[in-house]
């Protein structure tokens, strides 16, 4: 039943946050802020975690295929579609979830209780719109820049093992890279990280939108976002991958 | 001139607001009293729309706000200017922003317009070389008076204050009320205030509701205040020793 008050609530919301600004040059001023908060601002744990990830990737990915048969540019292939398939739309996407969401969690909630929420109405601002857009168009259009960023670092990664080990040759590696590659993977992982980056601000705008109280429930606020951001992430992950990959 | 009507307010099974029906004229410092948790704060949100009230109506200059729907009230809201409990100022921005933000939604003024009208204010508020500053680098009392800037800033005909001086020395309490007091008059205002501070009421007080268990009480002014022989009043009154020694 609370659920589905939730829902209502969240949808609610979500109809006061898509309405037309109602000063566009306001609007585009806060959405450079927010690309700035946002995006640029997660370049570089972006960029440690793709490195990381895509180096043990390729690392387990050789390991496991260690098998005379298998030619070694299997690994570069390997490491390649799982890095723009999974690992960088959806484990960056969770990370921002943490980053991001809890962030922009506490910022709403602790305007809502210090009343700027109230101040916004009282002036006649819808403050759904005003402080929530942004950031959603932000998210929107900043992530997939990121992700695809982490693509490349992640690549980059599976590189350096290759050029620092002897599981593979470079050579074997780069030519694996660029084995059979299919455009549409790469959209795949765009369309999911835009449709991550919705939950990820939405939940996390309507979290720190309904506090009530103090500094306590701020931090409440932004723990639930993350949990519940993470979990709808994997969710819409499973749904979205089988949707669109088979 | 802004009127209630019969207006209820419950929250749950809770009624807070039992059938006020009240006028604020122009010109004036309406006080709004009553002790702690009387629904001082819970009035006035009603009065801005912040609450729906669940009886009864309220009218602005013979508009009836409480039909309209929130977009309709805008033209009501761009004309009021509130002045919460702990000021409200927008982290993102500093002072000159905080107080140039109405205008910059409201009005289609220039730069150099805006700049100029912010300057005026923050120097009627007696806070000039501060426009650079954030909230959080701000003092209480400088807090309150940005705020008050803020909400002055686009020349608003309602002005809403939640205790403007709670937490405030006396000195610095008193020139908020003087200030609020002033720009009534300059600026031809509906002036509202929350206080249980007896030294505004007895100062500001153009007329006074006194709001006991939900219910207006009383109504007076800053001279009628004194004497008359309610006893829920005289216990809120004359709580204090200065107000107890004043009565001797
Ligand atoms: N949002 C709310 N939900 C439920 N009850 C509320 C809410 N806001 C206020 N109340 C209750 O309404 C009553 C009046 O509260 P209000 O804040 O108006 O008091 P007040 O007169 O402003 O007091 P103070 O002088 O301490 O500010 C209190 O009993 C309070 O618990
Ligand atoms: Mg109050």
């Amino acid at each position: 039943m609370n659920l589905i008050k939730h829902i209502g609530t969240y949808l609610l919301l979500m109809r006061q946050v898509l309405t037309k600004p109602d000063r566009w040059r306001i609007f585009f001023k806060r959405l450079v802020t927010e690309l700035y908060a946002i995006g640029v601002d997660s370049f570089g744990i972006v960029a440690i975690i793709s490195l990381f990830t895509g180096a043990v990737v390729a690392i387990q990915v050789a390991y496991n295929i260690d098998n005379p048969l298998l030619p070694k540019t299997l690994i570069g292939f390997s490491t390649r579609q799982m890095i723009v398939l999974e690992f960088a739309p959806t484990m960056v996407s969770l990370i921002l979830a943490g980053k991001v969401g809890s962030a922009i969690a506490s910022e709403i909630g602790t305007m809502r209780i210090t009343e700027q929420i109230d101040a916004l109405e009282i002036m006649g601002i819808n403050p759904a719109n005003f402080l929530i857009l942004p950031k959603l168009v932000a998210a929107v259009l900043i992530n997939p820049a990121l992700i695809i960023f982490g693509m490349y670092i992640g690549i980059i990664g599976g590189y350096l093992v290759a050029a620092f080990t002897n599981l593979l040759t470079p050579a074997d590696y780069i030519y694996g890279i660029q084995l059979d590659f299919e455009n549409f993977t790469v959209f795949y992982a765009l369309i999911k990280t835009a449709v991550f980056a919705v939950l990820i601000v939405s939940m996390a705008g309507f979290q720190g939108y309904i506090v009530k109280g103090g500094s306590i429930q701020v931090g409440k606020a932004s723990t639930r976002t993350v949990v519940y951001s993470s979990v709808l992430i994997i969710l819409f992950n499973l749904v979205l991958t089988q949707l669109l990959l088979t | 001139m802004i009127e209630a009507f019969n207006i209820s307010k419950y929250f749950g099974d809770k009624q807070i607001l039992n059938n006020i029906s009240v006028q604020f004229e122009k010109g004036k410092n309406n006080l709004i009293i009553g002790q702690s948790g009387a629904g001082k704060t819970v009035l006035l949100k009603c009065l801005v729309g912040l609450y729906e009230v669940d009886e009864g109506h309220i009218d602005f200059d013979d508009r009836n706000f409480s039909s309209l729907s929130f977009k309709k009230r805008r033209s009501i809201r761009k004309e009021l200017g509130m002045l919460f409990q702990g000021g409200a100022l927008f982290d993102y921005y500093d002072v000159e922003n905080n107080v140039m933000f109405p205008l910059n939604m409201f009005t289609d003024m220039t730069e150099e317009e805006k700049i100029h009208r912010v300057n005026e204010v923050l120097k009627r508020v007696n806070l000039e070389n501060a426009n650079k500053k954030f909230p959080g680098e701000l003092s209480g009392g400088m807090i309150k008076r940005v705020a008050i800037a803020r909400a002055i800033a686009n020349n608003p005909k309602y002005l809403f204050c939640d205790e403007p001086n709670s937490g405030l020395d006396p000195k610095t309490s008193n020139l908020i009320d003087e200030l609020i007091a002033e720009i009534t008059v300059e600026y031809n205002m509906v002036t509202i205030v929350n206080s249980h501070d007896m030294n505004s009421v007895l100062k500001m007080g153009d007329h006074i509701s006194f709001i006991h268990d939900g219910k207006l009480w009383w109504q007076g002014n800053k001279d009628t205040i004194l004497v008359d022989e309610n006893p829920e009043l005289n216990a809120f009154v004359f709580a204090t020793e200065l107000t107890k020694r004043i009565k001797k």
